[in-house]
């Protein structure tokens, strides 16, 4: 028998496996379209600048822009020995450019970051340079100041020439990378960074341990309940996840506050004096506190829904069967409830660490987190590359808590109420 | 959860201690909420609670900052509430329309890469809302959509199609496919079949994912900071602003409001819900 004969046609004559894999095809490319809309609009409008953000962090052709001729003279120059007069010349053309549109002070406060001494020796450049003759540029700039006859300093012009730098990163980490290449850390005084990621990460933590400890027992409840109890205590789990952040942080504002509602509390029943109510607020114990309550209810949803599947018999049976309440919650419950466990845990910790609203309100300084601080830089000081600097080094720190997420629970178990 | 008769006394006991343990945990989840409720109708201009108001007397409540919300001169409310409900509900139709779809597709058994589109798709729900706004503020800038509700809107329908695309994807897992197919045979075109058999099935679940892409959007204040200018300021940003300056009792007010809006959302969500489990229910058997 001939292969040809085996093939089952349809009715139009054609092999009914080619006809059913083009029915395939056309569902394939069916459901793509339906997708490809969304799809599109978030590349456009979201991945792509996520990709932008890298190549921001990155970019670093201020200085470049602002010397272009200098560097193009330099390109001949080894580094060695003090440059040759063509480069000075180019440098002093730069430079009287940069005075004249009166940018001159972006370039000071750029290089001083690579080597310190450079603002006082460009001012002092800056004013004698109007009475600079034509020609021989090297010897009237080197009699400005003696660093200008030093060749560190022209080797520091040199090395901010790429375009490339990772310099934000490191920044980012309190790091610097000095003259001769190595990266060292900055002096103690500056090192603000590190400090910040690891309260960050402290906070975090805490604020899902907490969670955890009081879901638990809140979901366990709920899920034993019968009906149309668990029905109306669910809503004090869901009035405040559908509540406004800002209006439950207000709330926790006016409740923390020295002559709040916890603090009379706490000298009503005696706790403290009435002239001694401690500072619950712009501190860490704010935040806390508030971002606790507003991040329990993403705890006891996932809980919740776990703990409901498990059904009483198994307790029932363990006890039965020789186990002390205790052991029988230890050995057959809790082990049932790690994937809730993981999917809560995994959620309030990515939550948390990236939390901005809560801490700037109620904080203080010593409450401020890491997005605190790349607010600030996009806001106040306008340096966007740091900014995405540090955005990408959380985002990095995210990706690989969900990446552990999607291997212990998966993404499709994300349940919403 | 009545305890046997049989039970040992250290049972009962923890048992005990276990449930206050649980009101204490609930009364911290709601109770700050109903904290804001009294001290919004003060009288007075501090935001703790007078004398007056622990012996109720009756001269110590007012209805003054509700008036100061709506009638204030130089209030930015009134502004600051239309520009929150254009936008939140131009949001929600986006993301309603572009999750719906794009679900559609996704919980097809034909759709390839199924894992990283759908890993795509609920991105911004998982990248920490600051880092989506530094992204989302230099592409808008870069197509000059910063300052304008354009480009709030669309930033909102960033944020809030996540929510829309797991609600729908949930309520399709329970779909029974064999009704589109019986639609399809009886000589129904693909757009009728879908308004007339699929979206009453589904509605359940897109008016919750919606109702989270709205709450989303008049909700969101980290991204619009970078996003609004003036004319473009919201009630989060306005309440934002105040917290940070001086806490008046306005905002109290505001947020009173707030949270009766967000306790009839509750109630309707809630209603969706079990509506989508009684119709899933019957498909399934």
């Amino acid at each position: 028998m001939s292969s040809e004969t085996q093939k089952i046609l349809t009715t139009d004559g054609i092999p009914l496996e080619e006809s059913l894999k083009k029915a395939e095809k056309k569902n394939k490319i069916k459901a793509f379209l339906l997708v490809c809309p969304l799809l599109l609009f978030l590349i456009i409008t979201y991945v792509f600048p996520i990709g932008d953000m890298l190549f921001r962090s990155v970019d670093d052709r201020m200085v470049t822009n602002m010397l272009p001729k200098t560097y193009q003279a330099m390109e001949k120059w080894d580094g060695k020995e003090l440059p040759e007069e063509e480069v000075f010349a180019a440098f002093y053309q730069d430079y009287k450019l940069l005075v004249e549109e009166k940018t001159f002070g972006k370039l000071a406060t750029q290089l001083n970051y690579e080597k310190n001494g450079f603002k006082s020796i460009l001012k002092k450049l800056q004013r004698k340079m109007k009475k600079f003759e034509k020609g021989n540029y090297k010897e009237q700039i080197m009699n400005v100041h003696k660093r200008w006859a030093n060749v560190e300093y022209w080797r520091a012009i040199k090395r901010r020439a790429p375009a490339i730098s990772y310099s934000k990163y490191l920044k980012g980490m309190d790091l610097i990378e000095d003259e001769s290449g190595s990266i060292t850390q900055v002096p103690e005084d500056r090192r603000v960074h590190r400090v910040l990621w690891l309260r960050t990460l402290e906070v975090a933590f805490f604020v899902t341990l907490f969670c955890f400890l009081m879901a638990y027992p809140i979901a366990h409840l709920l899920a034993t309940l019968p009906m149309k109890y668990s029905n109306l205590l669910m809503i004090c789990v869901l009035l405040p996840f559908w509540t406004s952040l800002l209006v439950r942080t207000a709330s926790w504002m006016i409740l923390l506050q020295q002559q709040g509602v916890v603090n009379d509390f706490f000298v009503w029943i005696g706790l403290v004096a009435d002239d001694n109510r401690p500072e619950m607020m712009y501190n860490k114990t704010g935040t806390y506190v508030a971002m606790t309550q507003i991040l329990l209810p993403f705890m006891v949803l996932p809980l919740y829904s776990v703990m409901k599947t498990i059904s009483p018999s198994l307790m029932r049976a363990g006890k039965s069967l020789g186990g002390t309440p205790f052991v029988a919650f230890w050995k057959v419950y809790f082990p049932l409830t790690i994937p809730g466990i993981g999917a809560g845990c995994l959620l309030v910790f990515i939550l948390a660490i990236g939390y901005y609203i809560t801490p700037a309100l109620v904080g203080g300084a010593s409450g401020t987190l890491i997005s605190n601080q790349i607010a600030f830089h996009m806001k106040s000081t306008l340096d966007w590359s740091f900014a995405s600097a540090m955005g990408l080094m959380l985002l990095a720190g995210v990706l690989a808590i969900y990446w552990v997420y999607n291997k212990l629970v998966g993404v499709d178990n994300i349940k919403l109420g | 959860m009545a305890l046997p008769k049989y039970t040992e006394t250290r049972y009962r006991i923890w048992h005990y201690v276990y449930l206050i343990f649980c009101s204490g945990v609930f009364i911290f989840l709601i109770a700050p909420l109903f904290v804001i409720f009294p001290l919004s109708f003060n009288a007075e201009e501090f935001l703790v609670f007078s004398d007056g108001m622990k012996r109720l007397e009756p001269d110590a409540f007012s209805l003054r900052w509700y008036e100061d919300m709506v009638y204030g001169t130089k209030n930015p409310w009134g502004l600051a509430a239309k520009n929150s409900f254009i936008i939140a509900i131009f949001a929600t139709i986006g993301s309603i329309i572009l999750g719906t779809t794009a679900a559609l597709g996704l919980s097809s058994r034909h759709m390839p890469y199924k894992g990283l589109i759908m890993a795509t798709l609920i991105s911004p729900m998982i990248v920490p809302l600051i880092i989506s706004g530094v992204a989302i503020f230099f592409f808008m800038a870069k197509v000059g959509l910063a300052a304008t509700h354009t480009g709030i809107v669309l930033a909102h329908i960033i944020l809030g199609t996540p929510f829309v695309v797991i609600t729908v994807t949930a309520t399709l897992t329970g779909f029974d496919h064999s009704v589109t197919r019986a639609a399809s045979s009886l000589g129904s075109d693909p757009v009728n079949t879908f308004m007339k058999i699929t979206l009453p099935l589904i509605l359940p679940g897109v008016i919750s994912g919606g109702l989270f892409a709205f709450v989303t959007s008049f909700d969101e204040v980290v991204v619009v900071l970078f996003l609004a200018g003036l004319e473009n300021t919201t009630i989060p940003i306005q309440m934002w602003t105040g917290l940070r300056e001086q806490l008046s009792p306005t905002i109290l007010a505001v947020a009173t409001c707030l949270i009766v809006l967000s306790t009839l959302i509750l109630v309707t969500a809630e209603l969706l819900r079990r509506r989508s489990e009684r119709i899933r229910g019957i498909n399934v058997n």
